[in-house]
């Protein structure tokens, strides 16, 4: 349970670029995870209402672009998609993987009114 | 109103990260070289501090920041009951050490006096594995009696480690953790990871680790000698 310190800073640069944007009001925020990050979307969502109220930010809705998290097979060269939890894979059984993505922790963008 | 798209493209947790690599560039520059421990509750974090501290009494000059989620001293009172010098950090509930609170620490401590920190995290597998502190290693101890399923559920601690202590090794012939199973879990997460079995109660695997560690303690003193 670290999405509050998580959703702080998620704050903290959504008003560093606002203010440099010279938003009046933001929006929309855009962030992309990767399902390897243990982060519970609801939770930030519940920070961010409690923690924005009063700021540029205030009102605003967070998006959360989600990236699979993919391991690759270094016996049979298949790709695939796991759940969170490792598991073998599921071509050939083998636990000889390597983690190509899913380790995505961003503020991509942010939507604001002038 | 119409909406203007602006692009931040900026990790969440990087001013965490700014400062972590602010309390790094400190303790290079002050010759001391520091760790930190990782670990679920009862894995034997404090236990395996103690003994380290045991047997490099005499051989270098050790500090302990001890973090918790409850206003307790116990770790740390241990900690100067051996004549080293120690720090509480209390984080008031929550559930990991952030970089801000060891920058506040190191201001209770005086570092430049030692040749190692240890910081004991708070106990959970999840939350420190976000948050970097700033030390020049990272540390996982995973105790047997947790399960050899732990790498396979708890995925993100095993990674970015430079070391794993698998602990409670004598417990071994009582459960039936599957060690191949762990460290296949251990292998995906982390290729070629360093990893001592030990025991804190029998002190088996405990000269390796303690060489292990005064190497690089030996290795960072040169470097910045250098």
């Amino acid at each position: 349970m670290h999405e509050l310190a998580v959703t702080e800073s998620i704050l903290q640069i959504a008003e560093k670029h606002a203010h440099q944007a010279n938003a009046s009001k933001v929006t929309d925020i855009f962030l992309v995870i990767g399902n390897l990050s243990s982060i519970v979307d609801d939770s930030v969502v519940f920070y961010w209402e409690m923690i924005s109220k009063g700021t540029v930010c205030e009102d605003s809705v967070i998006h959360f672009n989600r990236l699979p998290a993919t391991l690759y097979c270094l016996v049979c060269d298949h790709t695939f998609e796991i759940p969170g939890e490792l598991i073998p894979c599921p071509n050939c059984g083998s636990y000889q993987l390597k983690i190509q993505s899913g380790e995505e922790f961003f503020l991509e963008s942010i939507e604001i009114e002038r | 109103m119409a909406t203007e798209k602006v692009q931040v493209v900026e990790k969440i947790l990087d001013a965490n990260d700014q400062v972590a690599s602010q309390t790094q560039t400190l303790l290079t520059g002050s010759g001391v070289f520091s760790i930190n421990i990782m670990a679920s509750p009862g894995a034997g974090k404090t236990s395996v501090i103690l003994k380290t501290i045991e047997k490099l009494s005499g051989k270098m000059r050790i500090g302990v920041i001890e973090g918790d989620t409850a206003p307790v001293t116990i770790d740390a009172d241990k900690v100067m009951a051996m004549g080293m010098p120690a720090v509480q950090i209390n984080t008031g509930g929550q559930c990991h050490l952030d970089a801000m609170m060891i920058d506040r620490a190191l201001k209770h401590i005086d570092y430049k006096a030692l040749d190692l920190i240890i910081v004991e995290n708070v106990g959970n597998l999840i939350c420190p594995a976000a948050f970097k502190i700033g030390t020049h290693a990272n540390v996982v101890i995973s105790s047997v009696p947790e399960g050899d399923d732990k790498p396979y559920k708890y995925t993100n601690i095993y990674r970015g480690i430079d070391v794993l202590l698998i602990n409670k090794i004598d417990l071994l012939p009582y459960l039936d953790f599957r060690m191949d199973y762990f460290q296949q879990g251990v292998e995906i997460l982390n290729p070629g990871l360093t990893t001592f079995k030990v025991s804190c109660k029998t002190e088996e695997g405990f000269d390796q680790w303690i060489h292990w560690l005064s190497q690089q303690v030996d290795e960072f003193k040169n470097r910045i000698h250098a």
